[in-house]
């Protein structure tokens, strides 16, 4: 199948060589890659299509081993064909012998009951899968109801489809999540507030824009070195009509104490609710901590990670190139290696992220409302299934 | 059609023209050059492993990523590796990239490349020219976009250079990457490029600017710390250019002189710098010293070690600078330091210590091997107790017990060092004999069967290895007697022809305190007589600041200037002298130089006899036989030069007086063959008769010790004599 390797050659090389950068749109991308590989798949049994995904999952990771969001939507897509198989199976043919080769956690013939059963075990109790059931049941009933396809055919067409439908929503999600997280703004932003920021997030522009409607505050914006994306947000503020004020990253600790709130974007968001986002953020939460100022993290829920930060997969920190930092023209001499040794004389390091652990966040406001950081491992059951946790 | 034209505005034209030809570029994938040499004899530059990743996927990669679409690969010297190499590589199934091959058997240049390439008639718009060991990471829309805006205003802007900031050390006048001290003059305002200098042909750091350059352009910017990227933007134009001047070989000194000085065509070159980019070429063991660290220092960023820009294995960035590929067996005792790279399969013994260098894939590292700043490529063995500092190892050398490579060595493919053997430093080991017959007029490449100038056993033997391989068994015979210890197998090649004070400049290694302490003082030396002089930028008359001032009644002033004068007089002669140019051309020379300082014609003289003599004494010879026949040849070459110019008996005298001083001062060679010499000069009539015998008159109440040189011509003043009393 050339068609699909192709593709998926492509984004490779454009995540290997940094060209898609951010995770909402390498999420997006992703999914939609994930989409056509599916559609363009000949065959539509689940383990052929957890397989296909999980393969070129892999191949996706391997490009960008930073980009989280990459990981995130492979499994979460690999936890959409196993519901759809799941639900599939139920409603299939019960007296289908091939059903055993399909699914892969029931026996060939399934009660209604077990169905649920199955629900359950894929989707681990919580409060959310509650307040889902009803709908979900009614749903599965509905789905029983169509329950026409007499072949196997006809039955792995029907999971294909069901798939590429859920897959749709999830892109659907993906690009409306501003808009949920937005939605949330007001309950949080008081009038004449000052809120402090760092760096530019596209779900904090959106969350304050929200907020703005309502309310009247004021935005700081930390400047978020050595990229300055700071600058860049401030000018996008200032332009929607804030009250903005720049401030320098080594200021946020003076500036803190007037703050109300502070407000970030985050990279990732790991299973133990600590945090990956852009370096000089870790400073900014030891702050706003000290001085006992919330500490919100405005983050999708693509952003999830189901992994710990301890697990060797997951690789914290990326290094880019110094001339972020100096120019290497002007500091070519320091560049020379020391007559008695090779070293150079000057190092530059320059690390693209920080880690914040959980104990310095107070809050996550995802598009599926706001939570505590020691709740997110409990998200993460409802979004992922633990078999994909290592792909 | 033409009505459609005239209805459409320019800009959409343009806009047309832009989707319609993808982006070119042309990589020479052959530098044509030896300085990689004994190395570059068994493998192309190109896919030497720079950080165990051949070089041509760093610039391959680097093109893609900057949005080129169409690469012609031009391929010389072991052009079937490269093929071979590029077939596996990937290279050719990346979508939107499209990679052709050009294959030449007999070019020999630059030029001939591209003449070649001009003929196939592939390129058909503007295009990048770089050569296969570039790395970069720059950002090419911009230049290219620049580039196209000029071409729309101005036809003649044939060409844009990307250079960069780069401070050359100022105690040895060459850059970081090893290459000399570059000058350039660019226009602030249009960034056009005017004068291009590259140090090494200029000695004592003097250039001249035509006084044109100043007339014509109100401003002129003069950089020494630009550094060329080797990076080209160029028009069509270029290639029907080398085609129309068919001398044009190199691409710098050739190409962009000729239409720097050469202003009829009125083509002109502009540069683009770069400053946050990072852009450079591999040119010596220097640069590829500096670039590694570089990249492992992610200057480069994304083309470094851990990011996957080609085909690769997986490389993880741990603490301190230290890449390690999987698969690594490490004792638990051994250390390696910051700023290394390992690749896969690597063994490393106890209490190995491994600091600053690059280690390929496969590689068997014993105990208590010592490793600093060395360069080890893939399948090498390395035995217990081994020292390396500053080295570059090849694919499969080994090197037995307690060996010791000293800074700045290079061992060739398959070189074995025998036990306990000290390798001397700056010395290059092959397999191969150096090859005795080396036309150092021509820069050939590489070893290649096709090209006639390397012996052809040695190019046999080279196919041959390349076959895999001369047949073990044999081979050991031949070492036997070796010159690299017991069990040794590999040949020392002796310094090539830059001579050994100057291996430094361009080795691995750091350059050695004492070498730098040496420069250093004579830079001192230099300054202070640029502090007496009181002018920082002198030497060429048109630019002399104080020519018209009243420098005669200072007595301190004129001596400088006879100084200066010399200098200049000397560096004219030895680049006629280097240029053959015309002896009539130099008399012209020789004379607007005089009248600009105001100098006698016996000046003059005196100021033209030392770098002659020089000239003579350069030219290699073993004995005052093979000196005189040098002097011989350099005189019968310049002698119409004294004829014109030491007409009066005056300037003879000076001349033979200078002559003396020489012999006792500086080149005392010429002491013992004094009298032959002064012959000689008396047969070309350079030296009259009268001249001689005044001298002799004037020199007849001195002391002794000044009549040493009278003494031992006596017979041939005697002879003068008599001849002279017969005549009468």
């Amino acid at each position: 199948m050339p068609g699909p390797q192709l593709l998926v050659d492509e984004f490779v090389s454009q995540l290997r060589k940094r060209k898609v950068e951010g995770s909402q749109a390498t999420a997006q991308l992703t999914a939609e890659l994930l989409r056509t590989v599916i559609s363009q798949l000949r065959a539509a049994e689940a383990p052929v299509l957890i397989e296909t995904v999980r393969k070129f999952g892999r191949e996706l990771i391997a490009a960008n081993p930073f980009e989280l969001s990459v990981g995130n939507i492979v499994r979460r897509v690999l936890r959409i064909i196993r519901e759809e198989d799941a639900s599939g199976v139920t409603y299939g043919l019960p007296s289908d012998g091939d059903n055993q080769e399909t699914a892969d956690c029931t026996d060939g013939q399934v009660s209604s009951a077990d169905v649920l059963a199955t629900r359950r075990l894929l989707r681990s109790p919580s409060l959310h899968g509650l307040l889902d059931r009803v709908p979900n049941a009614h749903a599965d009933d509905m789905g029983g109801k169509r329950k026409a396809p007499a072949d196997k055919n006809a039955k792995a067409w029907m999971l294909k489809h069901n798939v590429m439908e859920a897959i749709n929503e999830l892109v659907e999600e993906i690009s409306g999540c501003h808009q949920q997280i937005a939605e949330q703004a007001l309950e949080l932003i008081h009038h004449n507030e000052v809120i402090l920021t760092f760096g530019k997030s596209k779900s904090v522009m959106e969350f304050l824009c929200a907020a703005k409607k309502k309310r009247s505050f004021r935005v700081y914006v930390a400047e978020g070195a050595p990229k300055y994306q700071g600058h860049c947000f401030a000018k996008d503020l200032s332009a929607e009509g804030f009250r903005t004020t720049l401030i320098t990253d080594s200021a946020v600790f003076a500036m803190i104490s007037r703050v109300n709130m502070v407000v970030v974007g985050a990279h990732t968001v790991m299973a133990n609710g600590g945090i990956i986002g852009p370096v000089g953020l870790n400073m900014l939460a030891l702050a706003a901590k000290q001085h006992g100022v919330p500490f919100v993290v405005v983050a999708a829920t693509h952003k999830l990670c189901p992994l710990y930060p301890e697990n060797p997969v997951v690789r914290l920190n990326e290094l880019k190139s110094p001339s972020d930092l100096l120019q290497f023209g002007e500091f070519s001499e320091c560049m020379e290696l020391a007559p008695d040794s090779s070293a150079c004389v000057l190092n530059v390091v320059n690390p693209a992220f920080d880690y914040v652990p959980p104990q310095l966040i107070n809050l996550f406001i995802t598009d599926i409302g706001g939570h505590n950081p020691s709740f997110m491992y409990r998200l993460i059951a409802d979004y992922y299934s633990a078999d994909d946790f290592i792909l | 059609m033409g009505a459609q034209k005239k209805g459409s505005s320019r800009v959409s034209e343009d806009a047309e023209e832009l989707a319609r030809n993808p982006l070119q570029a042309i990589l020479l994938a052959d530098s044509f050059a030896t300085k990689f040499r004994p190395i570059t004899l068994e493998r192309p530059k190109v896919l030497l492993p720079l950080v165990n990743v051949p070089m041509i996927d760093y610039t391959l990669a680097w093109l893609e990523s900057a949005g080129v679409e169409e690469v012609f690969i031009f391929c010389c010297a072991h052009s079937r590796q490269v093929m071979d190499y590029l077939e596996s590589s990937g290279w050719h199934k990346q979508p939107n990239f499209t990679v052709a091959m050009i294959e030449s058997n007999n070019s020999i240049s630059a030029g001939d490349a591209l003449r070649l390439i001009y003929e196939r008639n592939v390129i058909h718009g503007d295009f990048v020219l770089v050569s296969g060991d570039t790395v970069s990471n720059m950002s090419l829309t911009h230049a290219v976009k620049e580039h196209k805006e000029r071409r729309k205003k101005d036809n003649n802007a044939v060409m844009t250079m990307v250079i960069k900031k780069s401070k050359p050390s100022p105690v040895i006048h060459q850059s970081r990457l090893g290459t000399d001290e570059l000058f350039m003059a660019i226009d602030p305002d249009t960034n056009q490029l005017l004068c291009y200098e590259e140090r090494g042909e200029h000695p004592r750091g003097a250039i001249s600017l035509e006084n044109s350059l100043l007339a014509d352009n109100p401003s002129i910017s003069l950089h020494n710390d630009k550094q060329d990227c080797y990076i080209d933007i160029c028009s069509q134009e270029v290639l029907s250019l080398f085609t129309d001047n068919f001398d044009y070989q190199h691409l710098r000194r050739h190409f962009v002189k000729g239409l720097l000085v050469d202003d009829i065509m009125g083509y002109k070159i502009f540069t683009h710098e770069i400053h946050s980019s990072y852009a450079a070429r591999i040119d010596n063991y220097r640069s590829y010293d500096t670039i590694s660290k570089d990249i492992i220092q992610r200057w480069t960023y994304p083309f470094v070690p851990d990011v996957r820009f080609s085909a690769n294995c997986t490389t993880k960035l741990e603490r301190e600078g230290m890449y390690k590929a999987p698969e690594i067996q490490q004792s638990r005792s051994a250390h390696i330091g910051p700023f290394t790279v390992i690749g896969k399969g690597t063994r490393i013994g106890d209490d190995s210590r491994i600091t600053h260098s690059v280690i390929g894939e496969g590689c068997t590292i014993g105990s208590n091997v010592s490793i600093v700043g060395s360069y080890i490529w893939n399948n090498v063995t390395i035995e217990d107790g081994c020292e390396l500092r500053h080295a570059i190892v090849c694919d499969g050398v080994i090197i037995k017990a307690a060996a010791t490579l000293e800074p700045g060595v290079v061992l060739s493919f398959k070189v074995v060092i025998g036990r306990e053997f000290v390798v001397p430093a700056y010395s290059k080991v092959s397999l191969f004999q150096q090859p005795t017959a080396q036309d150092s007029d021509e820069e050939l490449e590489y070893a290649d069967s096709s090209s006639g100038a390397i012996d052809p056993s040695i190019a046999d033997a080279g196919n041959k290895l390349n076959g895999d391989i001369v047949s073990e068994s044999s081979q050991m015979q031949d070492w036997s007697t070796s010159q690299l210890g017991p069990g040794g197998a590999g040949f020392i090649w002796s310094a090539c022809d830059g001579g050994c004070e100057e291996e430094w400049r361009h080795s691995v290694a750091p350059i050695p305190t004492d070498k730098l302490a040496k420069a250093l003082l004579a830079i001192e030396e230099d300054l202070e007589i640029v502090k007496v002089s009181d002018s920082a930028l002198t030497p060429s008359g048109e630019l002399e600041p104080g020519s018209d001032d009243d420098d005669s009644d200072n007595m301190d002033d004129s001596n400088v200037d006879t100084v200066d004068f010399e200098k200049e007089a000397e560096a004219t002669f030895l680049r006629a002298a280097q240029d053959n140019i015309a002896v009539d051309d130099l008399i012209l020379e020789m004379n607007s130089l005089r009248l600009s300082y105001n100098k006698s014609a016996g000046d003059c003289t005196g100021a033209l006899f030392y770098p002659m003599m020089k000239l003579a004494l350069e030219s290699p010879h073993n004995t005052a036989v093979e000196l005189q026949k040098n002097v011989a040849s350099v005189v019968s070459k310049w002698h119409k030069l004294f004829e014109v110019l030491a007409k009066e008996v005056d300037d003879q005298i000076e001349l033979i007086m200078k002559f003396e001083e020489m012999c006792l001062e500086s080149t005392k060679e010429f002491a013992p063959i004094f009298s032959q010499i002064l012959y000689l000069l008396y047969e070309r009539e350079i030296i009259g008769e009268e001249a001689i015998l005044r001298w002799d008159d004037e020199r007849k109440d001195a002391d002794e010790s000044d009549r040493v040189f009278v003494k031992q011509s006596e017979k041939f003043i005697q002879w003068l004599r008599e001849a002279d009393e017969e005549e009468d």
